[in-house]
């Protein structure tokens, strides 16, 4: 029970960041951004390649810029060449599976042998004990969350928040919303690739198919999060993503462990989880309704 | 102050569906001058407005605010001098941020030059308090409260407020009360007054109240098929009452004033 806690909590961090993304992307800039499974596997790529080059630390800031170079072209192509945000995102997605075979020297994968990552230079320090994955991981992310928070309470951070609330209020109170948008983006991709270059050196791989479904699993750990948290302020959001994101790889640890399902059948799950989270409101409303529904026809009204 | 030469606007050209708004439309507007603006659906006031703000370029004509060709500044960037009110007080506050955060942004954007990472400072809440107690809403101890949380005449003090907060070089109004009860619609109003007088603001609203329209401001615009068919001001205007201005805009175009919300008196 305690290897399935500790397992849930490496992946939970390791994959938060990308909640925070779509957090940023999704839920205050009201845009859905698809370039996510690309810019994954494009952090991981930088990333990994970085790391085998001897270079473990200087990867995840290259990893974090290459992330914001594939957010400036989606963001690129939607306020500035009019393409639709959601078409925008797949047309970079598109693009990025032969960038991030280039990054990994065209080939579909690259491992580190023997390399020293991140984690094998912070298992030496010995701080953590076995824990050491997991409070590495929980380290990035929550200085990654505390940055996005402070961030968005300033003056750039509050125009970016407003474009997703209320596109009018912006043109009329001088900011550009192109530009806004352009830089959401960025970071959010940013976040995106932080994750891919964690995930990366954590399993001291990378794989050009490792991001497929991610865009859905993020999504879920957010909504998972604010069923749990609620959504009212930026603090609690932020902090859904990451909450979400450990309690969806604690089911997704149970599913593994207990072998309800084969290993083959975790995509259904996935899809299963995912579908039930996004569902849940509108679930809660028809079992709402459908009460009332009953109360009145007890009484006889109608 | 505001100088608009010829202008016209054509929506959809070449198509069915080809309407031109405002054709050839000039007027010049003195500092301090409060303009009030009435005419038929259709007779191109909104336009005027949108044109003015950027919501889009003017097929021919040019404009210009303080000596400054504004004609192809985008509208982002004429924000920075035009405040703009709309009839939605929806439209002009982002509802998921707080009153605070609201201000700021209207506030950080126009004084000095703050860096973007700039935060809400404690000198900056203290004006945004002063500012919201001269509303009587009591919102000056609401301020970490969501916008959406707000009435509509709640919402659209706040953006009035947000739009003269650093005083801009002209402000347009467009129905800005329509939208709301008559007690919260009279009570935005005096504010608007207020704040514009106190900052000698320029200022055109457009209304379909035609006592409001002759009682407001220096001098009243009716406006039918896209022009500017009457122009009022001074002594001319005082004596004018509403009986006057419709057999005057009889008398220009030839037909009867008709908007469907127009109010004759109240």
């Amino acid at each position: 029970m305690l290897y399935i806690l500790q397992t849930a909590l490496e992946l939970g961090f390791l994959y938060a960041p990308i909640a925070m993304a779509l957090f940023l992307s999704y839920r205050v800039l009201d845009i859905a951004d698809l370039t996510t499974d690309g810019c994954f596997v494009l952090g991981a790529a930088v990333s990994v390649t970085m790391t085998a080059s001897g270079h473990p630390f200087l990867a995840v800031p290259a990893a974090m810029v290459s992330g914001m170079a594939a957010g400036f072209v989606t963001a690129f192509l939607q306020t500035r060449l009019g393409i639709p945000s959601i078409l925008a995102g797949i047309v970079t997605n598109m693009g990025l599976y032969t960038v991030n075979l280039m990054a990994m020297g065209w080939s579909a994968n690259v491992s580190l042998l023997k390399t020293e990552t991140l984690f094998t230079l912070f298992q030496k320090t010995g701080i953590g004990g076995p824990w050491y994955e997991a409070l590495l991981t929980g380290l990035f992310t929550v200085l990654a969350g505390i940055l996005l928070v402070l961030f968005l309470q300033t003056r750039l951070g509050l125009s970016i928040r407003a474009t997703g609330d209320n596109m009018d209020m912006v043109r009329a109170s001088s900011i550009n919303p192109a530009f806004t948008i352009t830089v959401g983006l960025c970071i959010s991709n940013a976040l995106t690739a932080l994750s891919g270059a964690m995930v990366g050196q954590y399993q001291n791989t990378a794989d050009i198919n490792a991001g497929t479904g991610i865009v859905v699993v993020g999504l879920a750990c957010l909504i998972i999060g604010e069923t749990v948290l609620g959504r009212r302020t930026l603090i609690k959001g932020a902090l859904a993503a990451v909450v979400g994101s450990i309690i969806y790889r604690v089911i997704y640890a149970i599913v593994l462990y207990t072998k309800i399902m084969p290993v083959q059948g975790l995509k259904l799950v996935t899809a299963i989880v995912v579908a039930l989270a996004i569902a849940f409101p509108a679930i809660k409303d028809w079992a709402a309704f459908q009460k009332r529904k009953m109360a009145a026809a007890q009484k006889g009204g109608n | 102050m505001l100088d608009i030469r010829s202008i016209s606007k054509t929506f959809n050209p070449g198509t069915v569906n080809a309407k031109t708004a405002v054709s050839g439309l000039s007027l010049h507007l003195e500092p301090g001058d409060f303009v009030t603006i009435i005419g038929s659906n259709g007779a191109g006031k909104s336009t005027l407005f949108n044109a003015v703000a950027g919501a889009f370029y003017v097929d021919e004509g040019s404009i210009s605010l303080d000596g400054r060709d504004i004609t192809f500044v985008p509208e982002y960037k004429r924000s920075r001098v035009i405040g703009r009110l709309f009839q939605d007080p929806m439209r002009g506050t982002a509802p998921s941020m707080t009153i605070e955060e609201n201000l700021a942004l209207a506030y950080l954007r126009t004084v000095g030059n703050t860096s973007p990472f700039s935060r809400i400072s404690k000198k900056d809440q203290a004006v945004f308090r002063e500012k919201l107690s001269l509303l009587d809403m009591g919102l000056e101890d609401r301020m970490k409260q969501p916008v959406g949380l707000l009435s509509g005449g709640q919402r659209q003090a706040l953006t009035l407020l947000m739009a003269t907060m650093v005083p801009p070089k002209i402000l347009l109004l467009d129905e800005h009360t329509a939208a709301l009860d008559p007690g919260t619609a009279e009570k935005v109003l005096k504010l608007t007054r207020d704040i514009v007088a106190k900052d000698h603001i320029t200022c055109m609203m457009i209304t379909h109240n035609m006592r409001q329209a002759l009682e407001l401001g220096n001098r009243t615009l009716l406006m039918a098929d896209g022009n500017i068919v009457l122009d009022v001001g001074g002594q001319e205007r005082s004596g004018l009452t509403v009986e006057d201005l419709l057999n005057r805009f009889r008398a220009g175009t030839g037909r009867d004033l008709d908007n469907d919300r127009i109010l004759l008196s109240e």
